[in-house]
């Protein structure tokens, strides 16, 4: 905008004489809009008129050369990738789809799913106690987080497991007496499944009780207030008035949770578990492949995240419903007005 | 409601019994918020289907003592009464029982309030936002409720904005949805926290006059306002607060034309006289 002033004035001297001439009738809207009729221009200063001016949009030289920048180094990388023999592509291939691997995927997506759904609801639950107004579940709360925040996964995963070595046998029946409803052996109770699941939920639980605790205290005190003055009880008043605004700050954070435990269930193989990582760890101490097989495993990482990002932008956008004025246009919504744009375009010409 | 309806319960109003339900006897209320003394021995009766203004300084009480009808803040001696019912204690023998968190609730279906903020619920329409009590609290059906929300709408003047959210309405139209969603329970007193305080000054009218309309249909309201025009025009009983305690009350024309006290005379001063003249 630094040469505006010097252009404002030739514009406001070029249409001097344009303006002047308004008195005549059937001028046109153009001139009409620039000058009211009843007030002739003061003098010493004529009123300017751009509508006949043709927009000339600011160029950004310093933007097509980062582009470039950029686009030449992305090439570099894809060239490098798709040429150096070393990445062994082929090994990739023939493994990406083998079945050993994709029984390994489906029991990584297993304990994501299963280990994160759980996670989640002890953590909302534990949210809720934290936020009691009983001392006692706020310490509970309190100290279930403490505990399984500073110890590591490992730590707690190779615990659970060898549950066994602490507790032999494992029963249920009336505290303090000696009447039991039924016992167990610990080793059959706590298989490598149920050490892994343990594991990750509690550990899981301990992270999205803050996240969710969190959303809740980003909701309005006074949409409480409201829903208790309306006479709603308090359980609907938490699930249905302030979780679903809570979701708002919570989701991106549990997503990244989530994508977290996506690569983090690869922890189990400390229990020899074969999920995805276990599984090509063992392929490639058979074959000697360590890249490859890495990469496969990488690549299934990157498409699940993938996945999960897209359900994300969409949950995401559910809950903003009312919390913006108009939601923005989803990726496809986007494609079909460009598209129509484009067709209409060209119809006119 | 339309006009012709109003006009009718102006009518049984005045010619058929006075209103039996929405009795409001407050006595000797006080409530601390740490060492800051709010309520300093409050009394208080509001007649049945009668309209009452509490006005005053802010901080002198005014929002707690209404907070304190339908138990919102809990007193910390004497007591509120609805009805000759206890808000929030059940009397057995010598005893004053705390109510567990069910029957407060229930108590308070019967009492309905508008906030300052509005407070409805942005994930929730402006349908959503009234049929959600009277389902929950009541136990009417869906569609009952749709069609009772729908028609408290349309009385608000809002009936083509069911399916708006309240972001996208203007804070008159959010205050007049709140409105509906407190008359969705059929309250027998309506309780009115500075409800035209947060918004612009050419939204205020259109609120006022649905409350305005509400003051001729037989509900007991407690309005806490600034608008003193308002007060006058609507209220039987006009009450002044000040410090925590009530300093005078009367008909709005002893107060606005008449005040007894030094301090209604200094505060009315203050506040009405660039307005309008009485």
């Amino acid at each position: 905008m630094t040469i505006a002033p010097t252009d404002v004035e030739q514009a406001a001297t070029r249409t001097a004489p344009q303006a002047a001439g308004t008195a005549s009738p059937g001028e046109g809207a153009q001139t009409n809009n620039a000058v009211p009729p009843a007030l002739p221009p003061a003098p010493g200063r004529a009123a300017a008129d751009y509508s006949g001016y043709r927009i000339v949009a600011a160029r950004h030289p310093w933007r097509w050369a980062g582009t470039a920048v950029v686009a030449l180094g992305l090439a570099a990388v894809l060239w490098s990738l798709a040429t150096n023999p070393r990445w062994e592509w082929d090994v990739v291939a023939q493994w990406f789809t083998a079945e050993s691997v994709i029984r390994g995927l489906g029991e990584t997506l297993k304990l994501t799913v299963i280990a994160g759904a759980l996670g989640f609801v002890l953590g909302f639950i534990l949210a809720l106690m934290r936020l009691s107004a009983s001392p006692l579940l706020v310490s509970v709360s309190w100290t279930f987080s403490w505990i399984f925040r500073s110890t590591p996964l490992l730590v707690q995963m190779l615990l659970w497991y060898n549950l066994g070595y602490l507790y032999e046998k494992i029963s249920l029946g009336i505290p303090f007496t000696s009447v039991t409803f039924f016992e167990v052996q610990t080793t059959t109770l706590v298989s490598q499944f149920a050490a892994a699941i343990l594991g990750l939920t509690l550990n899981q639980a301990a992270y999205s009780a803050e996240i969710i605790r969190g959303g809740i205290l980003s909701v309005d005190q006074g949409q409480l207030e409201a829903a208790a003055a309306l006479g709603i009880p308090a359980w609907r008043r938490s699930t249905r008035i302030v979780l679903p605004q809570a979701m708002r700050s919570i989701l991106p954070t549990a997503f990244n949770e989530i994508i977290g435990l996506v690569k983090g269930t690869s922890i189990v193989y400390v229990l020899a578990y074969s999920e995805l990582f276990y599984t090509v760890q063992v392929i490639y101490n058979r074959t000697q492949q360590v890249l490859p097989l890495l990469l496969v495993a990488t690549l299934w990482y990157i498409v699940i995240t993938s996945v999960l990002s897209v359900f994300q932008y969409y949950i995401e956008r559910h809950y903003a419903k009312g919390a913006v004025r108009t939601l923005p246009l989803t990726p496809l919504q986007k494609a079909r007005k460009f598209f129509t744009i484009r067709t209409n375009a060209r119809n006119l010409t | 409601m339309t006009l012709a309806d109003s006009q009718t319960t102006v009518l049984t109003r005045t010619t058929a019994v006075a209103p039996t339900r929405g009795l409001v006897e407050i006595t000797a209320v006080h409530k601390s918020f740490g060492s800051l003394h709010v309520l300093r021995g409050v009394s208080l009766t509001v007649e049945p289907g009668s309209v009452t203004a509490i006005l005053g300084p802010s901080g002198s009480g005014k929002s707690t003592l209404l907070r304190t009808i339908n138990h919102l803040e809990k007193v910390d001696a004497g007591y509120v009464a609805i009805d000759g019912s206890l808000v929030g204690y059940r009397k057995r023998g010598n005893s004053l029982h705390e109510l567990r968190e069910k029957d407060i609730l229930k108590q308070r279906t019967g009492i309905g309030m508008v906030f300052q903020n509005f407070n409805l619920f942005g994930h929730l329409t402006a349908l959503e936002n009234v049929v959600e009590a009277p389902v929950v609290a009541q136990g009417k059906t869906k569609a009952e409720a749709r069609r009772r929300g729908l028609e408290l709408l349309e009385r608000v003047g809002l009936g083509d904005k069911a399916g708006a959210y309240p972001r996208q309405l203007s804070g008159g139209q959010q205050q007049r949805v709140a409105i509906a969603r407190a008359l969705a329970l059929d309250p027998k007193i309506l309780l009115f926290d500075e409800p035209t305080s947060a918004l612009d000054p050419e939204l205020v009218n259109e609120v006022l006059d649905v409350i305005r309309e509400l003051a001729t249909s037989g509900t007991t309201l407690v309005i806490v306002t600034h608008e003193m025009g308002f007060a006058r025009d609507v209220a039987d009983t006009v009450v002044f607060m000040d410090q925590g305690q009530i300093v005078e009350s009367g008909t709005p024309a002893e107060i606005f034309a008449n005040p007894r006290e030094e301090r209604t005379r200094g505060f009315l001063s203050k506040i009405i006289e660039p307005a309008f003249n009485i």
